[in-house]
């Protein structure tokens, strides 16, 4: 995030253009907010769609019920809160209401992690996706920058079934290109060293700008090669892909901005540990609320950045 | 339909939840029972539906909210048509699809899942809400208990549905003043509910819930009110039907054993003795 040419974006900027596009293809769509409507930019789809847009005020779980109805009507309702509210405050709405009668409702859980900086712990969402991912029937996807947003946002709405989409406050770095492809559940190879590979880096959302940034060093530094894989969707997770990448290499790494319990780290020892038992490296947030300060102060502190990610993997090889 | 075959039904839907609760093993009684005549007052007299086609687009929905007294949804769905009765023995036993709280199936008329207190409620009020985006006539029904307003998430809905104007939403509540714990005024205090709801801008009526006659104006009476959410507190005896049961909130959450299974029959058969030979 320090790197000055880099082009930065905002993945909730993406949310709401890609909303608001898939929107005006199908009429059925519809966006729900609990009174934060401007800073999740769920505003561009209102602002486009003023008779298609649901204010529910600060009340998530209601907020929920309401796009289970919605949805039982045929219609596609995107619901949109901090992650910390939803699902941090719905989750039994998300599973009964939402999960267990199977219906087509998106969930957008903005601000996720520690990058909200200074709102503090009670603001920073590190165990959404833990939360969530026990539960059936939903789909879980982690965006990495503006462009996978925007896709992941058309494509959930094309795609029929519940999904829940976690998005970062803070601007982060443009690493996927606007003509990439985006499938749910199809995880994306976006480095391959040329040298062997030694090493297989798997990461979710923004942090794998850093697992990039770290994944090249160690390549001019130690002649290490290194894929990288960008696994977006966590449930239902592309276990083909990551057992294909696997194959030969001395070290797995899981980077999320996320408890280590519970998130990508997790779903990915569930399935090396029955398929291909590998040494899994973490990096995330360890068993830890995290605290008010700039994000970037915070991301160094809990250990996520690029240089951390380097040496640890260095350590550990 | 006339009150006095309202009142056949309603006793022959009041039979089957104790046989079908007997069957079971599990389940609850004391709702059920007191809400059976709301129940065959809908679905015999009051909904626009169709049980040949659950799916019919124009039909009025029926949003169950508080889910564990669906022994009643479904003997009732059973009595319209939805399904055949013998289903009804296999009420929470593996592979049926009357599970012990509600899983929604359109084919047999069961229009959502439910359960955890609250939840039904909201979606009543998103059905609800579609239909007035769709400008579609169709009623939402919602049925929800006294006890279930202990919920937080419930007064969110009660909120947001006055704030839409939703006047095809009507939210009936079985007003019988028990729940789990005991009584509901010394569980959560509830007595003001009327006023409540009025606070909150909705039309209230406040009702004899076992008197045929009463519950069909009420509902009438809602379909005439346009600008504003419809609330029906119908005041109930739980266990209604069965000496034993009625007012004791002993019979919350549990089914009948067999000799008490024969002696709910038999109250029900002869209105608790009043009669001589039971009728079958």
């Amino acid at each position: 995030m320090s790197i000055s040419n880099q082009k930065m974006g905002l993945c909730r900027q993406g949310f709401g253009e890609g909303l608001k596009e898939v929107a005006q293809k199908n009429d059925q769509i519809v966006g729900l907010c609990c009174d934060l409507t401007i800073s999740t930019k769920m505003d561009i789809f209102k602002s486009a769609f003023p008779d298609r847009f649901i204010e529910v005020g600060v009340a998530e779980q209601n907020m929920i019920g309401i796009a289970s109805g919605l949805a039982m009507e045929g219609k596609v309702p995107f619901c949109a809160s901090y992650a910390v509210f939803a699902p941090g405050r719905c989750w039994d709405q998300i599973r009964v209401s939402v999960a267990y009668q199977n219906l087509n409702v998106k969930i957008i859980g903005a601000h996720a992690g520690l990058s909200v900086g200074p709102d503090g712990a009670t603001h920073q969402a590190l165990e959404d996706i833990a939360s969530l991912r026990a539960i059936p029937n939903l789909t879980i996807i982690v965006p990495c920058d503006y462009y996978e947003t925007k896709k992941a946002t058309i494509k959930m709405a094309e795609y029929s079934g519940p999904v829940y989409l976690r998005i970062p406050r803070e601007e982060t770095p443009i690493i996927t290109a606007e003509n990439d492809i985006f499938e749910i559940g199809k995880a994306n190879i976006i480095y391959q060293s040329k040298i062997e590979n030694k090493i297989v880096i798997i990461g979710a959302g923004p942090i794998l700008f850093e697992a990039l940034e770290a994944g090249k060093a160690l390549e001019k530094s130690h002649s290490l090669g290194v894929t990288i894989i960008n696994s977006h969707t966590i449930k239902p997770l592309d276990e083909k892909t990551i057992l294909e990448h696997i194959e030969g290499k001395k070290l797995v790494v899981v980077c999320e901005e996320h408890q280590k319990t519970g998130g990508l780290f997790s779903a990915v020892s569930e399935l090396l540990s029955q398929r291909k038992p590998s040494k899994i490296l973490p990096i995330g947030v360890d068993d830890s609320f995290g605290e008010s300060g700039k994000p970037e102060e915070l991301m160094v502190k809990y250990r996520l950045t690029k240089t951390q990610i380097y040496r640890k993997i260095i350590s550990n090889i | 339909m006339n009150i006095e075959q309202l009142s056949l039904h309603a006793n022959s839907v009041r039979e089957n939840i104790i046989k079908m609760l007997y069957s079971a093993g599990s389940g609850h009684s004391a709702g059920p029972l007191g809400m059976a005549d709301i129940f065959v007052a809908l679905y015999f007299k009051l909904l626009k539906i169709d049980p040949s086609q659950p799916r019919w687009s124009e039909r009025d929905r029926v949003i169950l909210s508080n889910g564990h007294i669906c022994p009643v949804w479904y003997a009732t769905l059973a009595e319209k048509g939805y399904f055949d009765k013998k289903e009804l023995l296999n009420l929470r036993k593996i592979g049926s699809f009357l599970q012990g709280h509600p899983k929604r199936n359109l084919t047999y008329g069961i229009e959502n899942s439910s359960g955890p207190l609250g939840q039904g409620f909201s979606q009543a009020v998103g059905v609800a809400l579609a239909g007035k985006i769709d400008k579609k006539d169709y009623y939402t029904y919602c049925l929800s208990s006294d006890g279930e307003h202990n919920e937080g998430q419930v007064w969110e809905a009660i909120m947001f549905s006055a704030k839409e104007k939703l006047s095809k939403l009507i939210v009936i509540i079985d007003r019988n003043y028990i729940q789990i714990d005991g009584f509901t005024e010394n569980v959560m205090p509830m007595d003001e509910m009327l006023d409540k709801y009025q606070a909150f801008n909705w039309h209230v009526q406040e009702i004899d819930g076992h008197n045929f006659m009463e519950i069909i104006e009420a509902v009438e009476n809602a379909k005439a009110v346009f600008d504003r959410p419809s609330c029906i507190i119908a005041r109930t005896i739980p266990g209604k039907g069965v000496s034993f049961m009625e007012n004791d909130f002993n019979w919350h959450g549990k089914p009948p054993n067999k000799e008490e299974e024969m002696k709910s029959l038999h109250d029900l058969r002869t209105l608790k003795g009043r009669i001589k030979s039971e009728h079958q």
